[in-house]
């Protein structure tokens, strides 16, 4: 069942990719790919991936759609239409995707529990964080312990991130203060 | 029963693909902010595939449960979630500074326009 529903979602995500990239209108694009991160959201949640998920739902779906929406205001929502051929953009992604693809055709099957990805150090997470750390959720133990420096430079991209937006949106809203 | 073997791989390139399509040919800045969305969200599902083991479940410790899901990816790509959100703020205060400026955020516009000015 669950194998079904991965194989259908997926392709829906793609044509939903496939129509946000035709998209002459902006806004309506913002608006697609909302449904598109609520698709992805309950892929991650097929995959086990419940704090991604959710994440995903609320930062991916909410807040990129608020901020996607907001940028179309201050600009425009409607996408010139584009007369030139893209044929040489078409065959760079045509060839990278292929040598991609190619790529994965050793990779180990979907699921396949003695993958590569799972001998590192998933299992010591999974038997020793309970006695490590006592916290249930192993992916909050990995995020705020094991792996807090990662968390630590994350919040120094946000940090620098928001130094950077308000450098550049600072004196639009001087402007809009003064009026 | 069917199974999914590498169509999940396979799905999440040919995403990459419309993402990088839609950041390189579209010369509206939000579409290329669009597209490298979409291009980030298909980077974030391989990831995740990855860490799927068949018949496990999600990484919450609970009696009776012996088989789970490799939680590292899931910590790996919850940070790149937001890091991503992050960048995509800053490209679209770069882009509503831009169409500040220039009046347009059509590449093609712009280049002619720092040409008339040059």
């Amino acid at each position: 069942m669950t194998e079904i529903l991965d194989i259908v979602l997926l392709s829906f995500m793609i044509v939903l990719a496939v129509a946000v990239s035709r998209m002459q209108n902006l806004f309506m694009a913002a608006m697609m790919m909302g449904i598109f991160s609520f698709l992805s959201a309950i892929m991650f949640t097929l995959l086990d991936a419940v704090d991604v998920a959710f994440t995903e739902a609320a930062v991916g779906a909410g807040v990129s759609t608020v901020l996607l929406l907001g940028t179309l205001s201050l600009t425009t929502h409607e996408e010139k239409v584009v007369k030139k051929n893209n044929a040489l953009a078409l065959l760079v992604v045509l060839i990278t995707g292929s040598a991609l693809i190619y790529g994965t055709l050793d990779m180990p099957q979907f699921g396949d529990p003695n993958a590569p990805v799972h001998q590192h150090v998933a299992d010591r997470y999974i038997e020793k964080s309970e006695k490590e750390i006592d916290i249930p959720n192993i992916v909050t133990s990995v995020l705020a312990s094991y792996r807090g420096y990662d968390t630590l430079g994350e919040v120094t991209v946000i940090f620098t991130a928001g130094i950077g937006v308000i450098l550049l949106m600072g004196h639009i809203w001087r402007k809009e203060d003064e009026q | 029963m069917i199974s999914v073997g590498l169509f999940n791989y396979w799905a999440c390139m040919i995403l990459m693909m419309i993402g990088l399509y839609t950041a390189i040919a579209r010369p509206n800045l939000v579409k290329k902010l669009i597209g490298l969305s979409i291009f980030q969200v298909s980077v974030f599902l391989l990831y995740i595939s990855m860490g799927k083991v068949s018949g496990g479940t999600a990484p919450i410790l609970g009696e009776g449960i012996d088989t789970y899901s490799n939680p590292l990816p899931h910590v790996l790509i919850l940070t790149a979630i937001v890091v991503g959100i992050a960048t995509l703020s800053l490209g679209l205060a770069l882009v509503v500074r831009i169409g500040e400026a220039y009046d347009t955020i059509e590449e093609d516009e712009i280049i002619e326009r720092d040409v008339v000015n040059d």
